[in-house]
Order: structure tokens, then C-alpha cells, then sequence
């Protein structure tokens, strides 16, 4: 892992209005601008601000097609080189586990033109392992990325055989992160 | 079998429930729903557990006989029988792969292997039992030797993937290793005659009509001398090898590329499996089972392959994995996202009657 930033002066957009909830929302129907609620806040790995306020993520970066049932999220790192790109596409997936129903399927992706690696980005969401990000991202911990911006105390590597504080450590990720 | 002039169905016998997260891995014990035996398979799962389930002889159902569980502390990734039906291998992203006996009815765990850096993602026997491979994340393939008191040894760690290795297969006949890995490659692992040393005797990536994203799954035909792999690519790959050469051991029976079947999915393909009788099914991440069959219409070149039949929506979610039974009755097994494990029979309607194949 690098030591310094990744990106040391990002651009910073002021927050944008929120989307009121109606009563008439259709609870059922996967509404774009609702799945957005949900990953607009979830803070940049390195910068104290919002996704959202780096335009990393944007209301247009989520399109729901309903018949299909496909949910596509594009979202673009602050610069062209950031190896952050992935762990932003971890957390979005993880962030979004339990906002869809289970048939949808959602594909994360960099927008077109805004990464130099924009294919392996892609590629990388696309495995299979990646629908359970939270092992995901402890293996990244385990690997020496920095939390910092998780705010959580650092996990312990696991070194007993039946380590049930694994469990408690799982809620405490979802609890303590991704959530604002 | 006459795939021209009958019409293909996959019909769904049962869904096995009981796993409470996504099911990654299947496999049917060997030696098991023939001669009266009844079928057994073992899937594992993120749940952390190994379930195994037998089927009734008389009802025909199968129920889940046993639940491995408090041993491995992550997702439990791919699991698979020794040929004798001995032992059972459980690979998990705990880094371990634990050994589990049959003994009388309730399963132990006599050994756990650990070595690999990060989680390991499959495990598979060689055709006598001898030996047993792994592969996982931290890029490298281990090849164990299965020694008497089921103690097990490491007699070489293999490098040469530069990424992710996703699935080690061992060929059915002779001791030659395959790996398919994230770097978009299959390598070939052969023992050096003369030194005994384990090494890399081919790499099958994007400059030999390869791959280009990650390869998944790789298997064999009954006769091994062709192999089919899929792939992040959507498409599925038939290789193959002149099997003569490749059984004389004189070590150089290289594998070529002669099909590339793409067109038929448009999201990731997991798994796939070719059955004894020529078969090839593909799990995939749009929910669907496919079968492919070849046909050796064509004089001048090999056979061509083709889709048999779609099963759309075979399960709820992403297929993890399929698995053919080695029994008569052609029951395929498939794993998926959906936590739920399905068996299905392959029957033909011919004349209007529907009837199961031979």
C-alpha cells in the first residue's frame, strides 16, 4: 500500500438537496434515487467527504431496469489512477446488500473514460466473491489497507480455529461503517 | 443417445434447503447411487457448514444425513471426495482445508490443512487418491501427498499464476494437474520424470485461443482427452490433447484449443461439467442452466458443438456450480446464491411420451 494519498487535493461539491419520501412510493418497486440514498454518503477512502460531494457518485449513476431486474451503478473515482476504485465498489455492493430484492442483480461499474483501468475495475466487481464483500474487504485489512476512513478499531488476524468473535466483528463492520 | 432427433427437458426432482447462505460447491460421492447404494452429495456453503445429503431408496428424496459445522470459521468454498468415498476435503477462506472421515455415520475431522497464505478456493483428488491439490488466493497451487493415518504431506507449492487461482482439477486418468486462475489462464502442472519436481508444462492463456477474463471451472470428458473450461469471457472453451501421447508419459502431449462456444450466456459462467455420457453443462451468473452436446457431423473437422437446452430461471439466483452424478439415472445437481441446492433428471420426449434415458 502506498503511504501518501492517492489524491491529495480532490474537488469538494457542495451537498445536494436531499429526495423527499412520499407515502405513495411504491415499497415494492426499486426506485433509483432510493438506492442512491442508501451510497451517496458512504465516505471516500482517503478524504473526509461524501462520495457524493466528490462526484464520485451522482443521482444519474444509478439505472434500475425493472423488468430485467438489473441495478447498474457507474461511478467515477476522483482521478484516473486511483487504486481505491475497487474498495469504493466493494463498499457500494456491500452498502446495497440488503436495499434490492434478491432477484436483481446489480452490476457496479467505472464510468467510461474516467479510469485507466476501467476494464480491470470492472472485472473486479464482477467476481463472485465480491457478493460477500464484508470477507472481502477483512481480507484487504488483513492484507495491510488502511481503515482509517472505516473508523473502526483494527481487527485482530484470525488465529484461533473456532473464532466465533469472527460473528461479532461482521455486526460491528456493519454497524459501526458504511452508515452515516 | 441421439441428440439430433429427441427433445431434451431437465426436470426439476427436488430443492434441497437448509443452508442458510449462498451454497458456493457440490459434490456427489463416488461410488454412490449405483448397485443399490444410495446417491450422497455434499455441498458447502457461506454458512461455514458442509451439509451431506442421501437419497431415500424408497422414496427417491434425499434428506440432509449430517451437518459439518464448528470447524472452519469462513465461507466454506468447494469440497470434494476422495474416489474412494472415503474422505471428504473441504476447502474454505479460513485458509484451511479440512479432511473429514465417514466414521460409521458421523463425520470427523481428522486433519486440517494449512499452509496457503489467504483463503483457498478448491481442492481436488488425483484418480488413485494419492495426492490431493489446493489453490487459492495468494496465487499458488499446493499439491499434498495423502500418506497412511490420514496424515498428509505438502511435496510442492507451485508458482506461477500471477493472480487469484479459482479452481484446481485433476485429469481423470493420469497425474497431470489443471489449474484456471484470474489471470485468464489454465496452467498444466506435470511431475518431472527425472527430478520428481513439479512444474508448470503448459500455460493455456489469451495467445493460445485462451481466455480473456478470468477462468472459472474447468472439467473433463470420460475419456480425458478433451477438457472444457468457462469463463468471465462468456464463452466456454473445448480443448483437447492426443490422448495416446499424453498416456505414453513421455511428458509432451500439449493441450490445443478446438471450440469456443460464445453467444450463449451474456453474464459470467461459474461452473461447468461434462457428464460420462458427453453432456456439458454450465452453471451461470443469469440464474440458467445450459447443455451443450458435440456432434461429429463434420468430416473434415472436429465435432461442432451446440446448446441441447436452456433451463431459464433454474434458480433464483446466481448458479454457483453443477455437478453430473455418476448414476444411472443422469441426475445433475446444481448449487446456487439462492442457498438452496436442486436436483434435476434428464428426460427426452420422443413420440410424445416422455421417458427417462437409459
Amino acid at each position: 500500500m502506498t503511504l501518501g494519498l492517492i489524491n491529495a487535493n480532490p474537488v469538494v461539491h457542495a451537498k445536494k438537496e436531499r429526495h423527499a419520501r412520499t407515502d405513495d412510493d411504491d415499497f415494492l418497486a426499486v426506485d433509483p434515487l432510493e438506492i442512491y440514498e442508501h451510497v451517496r454518503d458512504i465516505r471516500d477512502p482517503e478524504h473526509p467527504y461524501s462520495l457524493e460531494q466528490l462526484s464520485v457518485l451522482s443521482e444519474e449513476s444509478v439505472t434500475v431496469d425493472e423488468k430485467l431486474g438489473r441495478i447498474l451503478i457507474t461511478f467515477t473515482p476522483t482521478i484516473q489512477h486511483c487504486s481505491m476504485a475497487t474498495v469504493i465498489g466493494l463498499c457500494l455492493r456491500e452498502k446495497l446488500k440488503d436495499c434490492f430484492p434478491p432477484h436483481f442483480k446489480v452490476d457496479i461499474k467505472v464510468a467510461p473514460g474516467s479510469h485507466a483501468n476501467e476494464e480491470s475495475v470492472c472485472k473486479y466487481m464482477r467476481q463472485a466473491e465480491v457478493r460477500i464483500g464484508l470477507e472481502i474487504l477483512y481480507s484487504l485489512l488483513l492484507d495491510g489497507l488502511s481503515w482509517s476512513f472505516l473508523q473502526f478499531q483494527p481487527y485482530k488476524p484470525l488465529t484461533t480455529r473456532k473464532d466465533d468473535k469472527w460473528e461479532k466483528k461482521k455486526i460491528g463492520i456493519r454497524n459501526l461503517n458504511l452508515k452515516y | 443417445m441421439n441428440f439430433a432427433e429427441e427433445n431434451f427437458d431437465l426436470k426439476e426432482i427436488q430443492k434441497l434447503e437448509g443452508h442458510t447462505d449462498r451454497v458456493w460447491n457440490l459434490a456427489w460421492k463416488p461410488a454412490t447411487g449405483v448397485g443399490g447404494v444410495p446417491a450422497v452429495l455434499s455441498s458447502c456453503s457461506g454458512d461455514k457448514t458442509v451439509r451431506i445429503w442421501e437419497q431415500s431408496p424408497a422414496t427417491g428424496y434425499f434428506q440432509c444425513k449430517a451437518v459439518l459445522e464448528e470447524t472452519h470459521t469462513r465461507t466454506v468454498r468447494s469440497c470434494a471426495w476422495s474416489p474412494s468415498g472415503k474422505l471428504l476435503a473441504t476447502a474454505s477462506f479460513d485458509a484451511t482445508t479440512a479432511i473429514w472421515e465417514d466414521v460409521g455415520g458421523d463425520f470427523e475431522c481428522v486433519s486440517a490443512l494449512e499452509g496457503h497464505e489467504n483463503e483457498v478456493k478448491s481442492v481436488s483428488w488425483n484418480a488413485s487418491g494419492s495426492l490431493l491439490a489446493t489453490c487459492g488466493r495468494d496465487k499458488s497451487v499446493w499439491i499434498w501427498e495423502v500418506l497412511p493415518h490420514n496424515e498428509f504431506e505438502c511435496v510442492s507449492v507451485l508458482q506461477g499464476h500471477t493472480q487469484d487461482v479459482k479452481m484446481v482439477q485433476w485429469h481423470p486418468t493420469m497425474d497431470i494437474l489443471f489449474s484456471c486462475s484470474y489471470d485468464n489462464s489454465i496452467k498444466v502442472w506435470a511431475e518431472d520424470g527425472d527430478t520428481d519436481d513439479w512444474h508448470c508444462a503448459q500455460t493455456l492463456g489469451e495467445l493460445n485461443s485462451g481466455h480473456t477474463s478470468t477462468v472459472w471451472s474447468l472439467s473433463f470428458n470420460a475419456t480425458g482427452d478433451k477438457m472444457v473450461s468457462c469463463s468471465d469471457d462468456l464463452t466456454i472453451k473445448i480443448w483437447a490433447t492426443d490422448i495416446i501421447q499424453l498416456q505414453s508419459g513421455n511428458g509432451n502431449a500439449p493441450w490445443t484449443h478446438i471450440s469456443t462456444l460464445s453467444g450463449y450466456h451474456d453474464r459470467t459462467i461459474f461452473s461447468v461439467h461434462w457428464s460420462r455420457e458427453g453432456i456439458i453443462c454450465s452453471g451461470s451468473a443469469d440464474d440458467a442452466i445450459r447443455l451443450f452436446v458435440g456432434c461429429e457431423d463434420d468430416l473434415v473437422g472436429g465435432p461442432t458443438y451446440k446448446l441441447l437446452l436452456k433451463k431459464d430461471k433454474a434458480h433464483d439466483m446466481d448458479v454457483n456450480a453443477v455437478q453430473w452424478s455418476s448414476k444411472e439415472n443422469k441426475c445433475l445437481a446444481s448449487a446456487s446464491d439462492d442457498g438452496t441446492i436442486k436436483i434435476w433428471e434428464l428426460t427426452t420426449t420422443s413420440r410424445g411420451q416422455k421417458k427417462l434415458l437409459p
